[in-house]
């Protein structure tokens, strides 16, 4: 069955039935990672352009790895070397890129908003691979995967992101796709960080992260940005830490088979303890893993199903 | 040279007249305006004559506020096609804004303005002086100068003067020459790198917002100075129910303070702000349906005094970009009627009312001999049909610019002629 939508745009856009289908392709796509040839000739002779605007190794990597699994061309193009420090504007660049016929635009984007600028002047499928402060559906999809990887379920469980809520697309495309798999999302951090009206999305806001964390299934730990202080949304990491930094002691109050997920990169010991992010509850590795086996799956739904097997 | 228009219905506040009657136009004034069918004899004899059946005959609108871009950025807008814009929305006489390249803030640039106009101008052009000199918020413009080169008012819009101590000096000053300054009010701490209403619509979209209060905040210092210092605010561009509340308040107090509301504010809330589109980015911003509630509480009142379109053309270079990175603003003049008697049609002023706050009301608070339909004034005269029905069609408008949120919209109230001192400036 083909996706309800063209492009991944956001999680938004994305009924029950997408992502449970993304979720399942891609559990059944991990097993090519882990062969001795790790290549599938699935995608051969098709041509995808990774299109960051944003400095990203993780994301990039990812997708440029999962577009190589299956055999795909990908050619990676930065912002710092994309024509649009010479002033050419956004839709300019991407219209010449289509001009050489890709057949899916991966995009990050300082911009929210940006891809889906994009999607009204370009023809082919286009992935959003983060958009300022809106969008990182594929972030949220492995996150969805990893937690049903050691759950074996999604529908009922709860999860408390922890951070800078207002910056991050992550936690915003997470809240949508666990609200769409009925999960049920608390979040986390100093009202500073919280944006105006969350609560009328259905989420719960708590400023108190060992009362928080009691009884949930899953906390996800968001990296904290220096910068913030700077904004006047942070006094100091310092104090920030001694408030949100995920610990021992605070996951003492927790439940014992809690998952602790962390999109990174992470600021060790700021918001995430040492030993924490090394305990055998933290996925943060199953995480990397799942993202290129999500992001195959998005290749092969939005290209590859039609004419190729996955295996 | 002589029209007559005919079988009309006139209406002009200005003289509390609401009825059938025929004008007779002379040398570009208006000669006689009487009940329909008096106007008779060797006189009025094998006259060009416009039939005005099912239409109303008002004087030309005035909007106190619109952005021509010239000098400066001729590729969004110059005064002509912005007169052209202008006459087609029904527009006899606008007020430009002084953020032109360059500002509007000496007489050398005034006069340019009007010799610009006196060329090109389809309808009547009176410019707004700077209340700063280059908008810069940090020393006052020459107001007198301004006053004496033909400005009607002071303004810094599209930045407001953040200065209290300078808003203050302005607020005194500008009482020498008896203009009123217009301020954009946003403070602008509040919404550094803003682009929409913070609401739960900035929320779910990821957009850095500008909050209500930073509005609410503005007005409420510029009133608190004027108490001490005279002089007269006009608020420009209300957006915020709390902002109309304390407007309310300061002229309970009887304190010389005016204020203004663009159609999109009335009609258009911060949900038009999804799915991007920069055609809907506004400054200040599109609020919410209480917002809209409480300003047309405060049409229905009196609080708010005038229409005006806050006109803002913008090539498609500015508005075909990231949300974030596109111009604020819209084409105004050529949907303000249809957007207006939509209050009308809700009941929330009546037809009279409404052409009120596009002509005489705007004419009183900025001391213009415009306006009105009164016997040897001239004869800058509006003809509409209330009632046809349309699309609204951007790529059809007169303007430079085709940004307009409005786009497919069907409405009603269609300008069939404009007038300019007798002359038919546009007609469709």
């Amino acid at each position: 069955m083909p996706l309800s939508t063209k492009n991944i745009l956001g999680i938004k856009e994305l009924t029950k039935q997408d992502i449970q289908q993304i979720l399942d392709t891609a559990d059944s796509l991990k097993e090519i990672s882990t062969r001795d040839i790790k290549k599938v000739p699935t995608l051969r002779g098709k041509t995808i352009i990774n299109l960051f605007f944003e400095p990203s190794t993780r994301t990039r990597t990812s997708f440029e790895i999962a577009g190589k699994r299956m055999s795909a061309d990908v050619i990676n193009i930065s912002g710092s070397t994309s024509s649009t420090v010479k002033g050419e504007n956004l839709i300019d660049t991407a219209r010449n890129l289509e001009a050489m016929s890709p057949d899916i635009l991966v995009v990050r984007h300082n911009c929210s908003g940006a891809p889906e600028l994009l999607a009204q002047y370009v023809g082919c499928p286009i992935i959003n691979a983060g958009d300022g402060s809106h969008e990182h559906p594929s972030q949220a999809l492995l996150d969805l995967l990893t937690i049903r990887d050691h759950k074996g379920y999604l529908e009922g469980l709860t999860v408390a992101i922890v951070g800078d809520i207002s910056h991050s697309r992550v936690a915003r495309s997470n809240i949508r796709a666990m609200q769409t798999m009925g999960m049920k999302v608390r979040v986390v951090g100093p009202p500073p960080l919280i944006p105006f009206g969350l609560e009328s999305l259905g989420v719960e806001v708590s400023h108190n992260l060992s009362e928080a964390i009691k009884d949930v299934d899953v906390v996800m730990v968001l990296r904290i940005q220096l910068e913030r202080q700077k904004q006047g949304l942070l006094s100091s990491l310092r104090e920030y830490s001694n408030y949100f930094c995920l610990t021992s002691e605070t996951l003492a109050q927790a439940r014992d088979d809690i998952l602790i997920i962390h999109p990174g990169p992470v600021n060790r010991g700021v918001e995430i303890a040492l030993d924490v992010m090394e305990s055998p509850r933290s996925l943060i590795l199953n995480q990397v893993t799942n993202g290129v086996a999500i992001r195959m799956a998005l290749f092969y739904l939005l290209l590859g199903e039609n004419n190729a097997n996955p295996n | 040279m002589q029209t007559l228009i005919k079988n009309g219905r006139v209406i002009d506040p200005a003289n509390q007249i609401d009825g059938s009657f025929d004008i007779l136009i002379s040398d570009g004034k208006i000669e006689a305006v009487e009940p329909q069918g008096k106007l008779t004899g060797s006189k009025i004899k094998n006259l060009p004559i416009i039939d005005a059946k099912d239409c109303v005959v008002a004087p030309g609108f005035c909007d106190m506020h619109v952005h021509f871009r010239e000098p400066g950025h001729e590729y969004k807008e110059t005064i002509e096609t912005g007169s052209a814009s202008a006459a087609a929305g029904g527009f006899s006489t606008v007020a430009v804004m002084p953020n032109t390249s360059p500002v509007n803030d000496n007489c050398s640039v005034t006069e340019l303005i009007f010799s610009q106009a006196k060329k090109t101008s389809l309808v009547n052009i009176f410019p707004i002086g700077a209340i700063s000199k280059g908008l810069k918020g940090e020393t006052l413009s020459d107001m007198g100068e301004l006053k004496e080169a033909g400005c009607i008012a002071y303004s810094d819009d599209g930045r407001p003067v953040m200065d209290s101590e300078l808003m203050r000096r302005a607020f005194e000053y500008s009482r020498m020459f008896g203009l009123p300054c217009i301020q954009h009010s946003e403070i602008l701490d509040l919404t550094r790198d803003g682009c929409m209403n913070e609401g739960i619509v900035s929320t779910e979209l990821g957009l850095k917002g500008m909050p209500v209060e930073a509005e609410d905040i503005m007005v409420f210092r510029d009133i608190s100075l004027l108490q001490k210092t005279g002089g007269r605010l006009h608020v420009a561009h209300i957006s915020s129910g709390g902002a109309v509340d304390l407007v309310r308040q300061a002229k309970a107090k009887g304190l010389p303070v005016t204020c203004e509301v663009a159609p999109h504010h009335f009609t258009l809330t911060e949900e038009a702000c999804r799915k991007y589109d920069t055609n809907s980015k506004m400054s200040p911003p599109l609020r919410t349906h209480e917002d809209i509630e409480l300003i047309k509480e405060g049409l229905r009142d009196g609080t708010i005094d005038i229409i005006a379109t806050d006109h803002a053309p913008h090539d498609l270079a500015d508005k075909q970009v990231e949300f974030s990175k596109a111009c604020f603003g819209i084409v105004g003049l050529e949907t303000a009627l249809p957007l207006t008697l939509k209050l009308v049609d809700e009941e929330v002023i009546n037809l009279q009312k409404a052409v009120d706050l596009l002509t005489h009301q705007p004419c009183r608070i900025f001391n213009l001999d415009k306006g009105t339909l009164g016997v040897g004034k001239d004869a800058d005269i509006v003809i509409f049909n209330p009632k046809t029905k349309y699309t609204i069609e951007p790529a059809k408008f007169k303007s430079r610019s085709k940004n307009s949120p409005y786009k497919g919209w069907k409405v009603r109230g269609k300008i069939c002629y404009t007038l300019v001192a007798g002359k038919t400036v546009y007609s469709s």
